[in-house]
């Protein structure tokens, strides 16, 4: 029942992280779209970066657990929807995350120099592709510590999901004290459970870290020697001649 | 002759302050055209505008006989036709040597990768680092960075390279190697627009040199002419100065 339990909780957590990631790199990356000069998509911008800064504070500034009980009764309640158990964690998961995940997004933008831009403009990218292949692969890298810092916490806070009966492994661990009338032990057993997680998960965001920074030398290419270039060469290669 | 570009009476206002006034000038097909003058004279401001890096406030701009103030005028386009080198290089962090040159041909030109690669090989040829393609940015000096931002610009076919203060970032002892591969383009008849504070550079290399104090263009000739026989006070004044500093260095 633990290790079902410790399965339920990484899980939601991977699933949740990541989908907050997501989240966050597309509202880290909205709201840092320079104001354009076209005044519709001017108010657009404005009005959408209005909603998403109430999204961002509401989320951060209410705890996870009320949010499970508004989100999941309140559907229930108001919308009639019965949410299944798991997709409700899930997803309340993947939203506090991507609250806070968007301003560390956002403060990764900002980070990155202005040079990387301008230079991907002056080669003719517009802002999407600046963004995609210039400026959020390096967001991606500086952030990736925060991210991990984020999972660990996913792992351990998804416990309180067990407020809307989700069979993580703090309600796991619950159910068993009310069949063995134990406390210390079952809860003992779930911290070691949730310390050997959150370890192995921090090793891993380690490991692919400095893979993703390449190693630290870069082979040189014999045989083509460092040649010294005449202008007759260049001429025949730029094809820039006879104008 | 050809005129590639067009400047006329182009001005640029950051806020209160008119950092540009009613300029005029043009660069032809070929043509080395130097820009001199002081620090804070508005040559980066300039070069800026002509690739609508900033949005010049008054004026035009005329590419190959088209306006490119329009607001029909594919801005993304016509960046693809003007290479641009930066003073601090700014060549792309998270792309080694080879892929700081293709990325651009293959997500702005769509060429293919083999295509982009092919060419990519060639300019770095040109600049003498074809043997670094697996090098990250931060694995290499300053002069080798200049080199391959320069093939980087090459790689996108531009009708014309803008440089700004292409050396001025450099150690002294990598100055040199960069200012020789811009020295062999420009014989090779590639279009250059060069912001520069050597003056040996643009004595040696410019068709036509342009000298600018706070936002005018003060006065403009052949290296010959301004070097020589600078007509205005304040290009005697400037170059005085400069050449005294170069030589207490
Ligand atoms: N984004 C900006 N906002 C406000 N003022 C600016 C901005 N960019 C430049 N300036 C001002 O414009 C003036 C000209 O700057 P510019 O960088 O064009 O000069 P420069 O001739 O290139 O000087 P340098 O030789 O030092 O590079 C300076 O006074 C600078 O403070
Ligand atoms: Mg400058």
């Amino acid at each position: 029942m633990f290790l079902r339990g410790a399965g339920v909780t990484l899980y939601i957590s991977i699933i949740g992280t990541i989908l907050g990631a997501i989240i966050g790199l597309i509202i880290g990356t909205i709201r840092t779209i320079p104001l354009s000069e076209n005044p519709v998509k001017r108010i657009l911008i404005k009005i959408v970066n209005i909603i998403l800064t109430v999204y961002v504070e509401v989320f951060r500034g209410t705890p996870m657990i009320v949010q499970a009980m508004v989100i999941y009764y309140g559907s229930l309640m108001l919308f009639n929807i019965n949410m299944d158990k798991m997709f409700a964690g899930i997803f309340i998961v993947s939203i506090n995350t991507g609250a806070y995940t968007s301003e560390i997004v956002r403060g990764g933008i900002i980070s990155i120099d202005r040079g990387q831009f301008e230079a991907a403009h002056a080669l003719g990218m517009n802002h999407v592709k600046t963004m995609l292949y210039v400026v959020l692969p390096q967001v991606v890298r500086n952030i990736l510590p925060a991210m991990g810092n984020e999972f660990v916490i996913n792992i351990k806070d998804s416990s309180v999901l067990n407020v809307i009966s989700v069979s993580e492994l703090f309600f796991q661990t619950s159910s068993i004290t009310g069949n063995v009338f134990r406390f210390f032990e079952p809860f003992l057993i779930a911290c070691i459970v949730y310390l050997i997680m959150t370890l192995t998960v921090t090793r891993i965001l380690r490991f692919i870290e400095k893979k993703m920074d390449g190693p630290e030398n870069f082979n040189v290419i014999p045989g083509n020697q460092m040649q010294v270039t005449r202008p007759e060469d260049i001429a025949k290669k730029t094809g820039q001649t006879g104008y | 002759m050809d005129k590639i570009i067009e400047v006329r009476h182009l001005s640029k206002w950051f806020g209160a302050n008119e950092i540009l006034s009613d300029i005029n000038f043009s660069v032809n097909k070929g043509e080395v055209v130097c820009i001199i003058g002081s620090s804070g004279s508005g040559k980066s401001t300039l070069l800026r505008c002509i690739n609508l890096l900033e949005k010049p406030t008054g004026g035009e701009i005329i590419y190959n006989g088209k306006s490119v103030l329009d607001n029909k005028h594919d801005v993304y386009a016509y960046r693809t036709k003007l290479g641009m080198v930066f003073q601090q290089f700014n060549l792309f962090n998270n792309h080694n040597v080879l892929s700081n040159c293709t990325i651009a041909q293959m997500k702005v030109l769509n060429r293919s990768k083999d295509e982009a690669e092919k060419t990519a090989m060639k300019f770095l040829k040109v600049v003498g680092m074809d043997q670094f393609i697996n090098a990250k940015p931060r694995q290499l000096s300053g002069g080798m960075k200049q080199r391959v931002a320069i093939a980087r610009a090459l790689s996108m076919e531009p009708d014309v390279l803008l440089f700004d203060e292409p050396t001025s970032a450099l150690d002294p002892e990598m100055v040199g190697e960069v200012l020789n591969v811009m020295k062999d383009l420009a014989k090779s008849g590639l279009t250059m627009l060069v912001v520069t504070h050597e003056m040996g550079f643009a004595r040696e290399v410019a068709d036509r040199v342009v000298f600018m104090d706070q936002g005018v263009i003060t006065e403009e000739g052949t290296p010959e002419e301004i070097f020589n026989n600078p007509k205005q006070e304040r290009t005697r004044e400037f170059l005085r100065r400069i050449l005294r500093d170069s030589k207490t260095e």
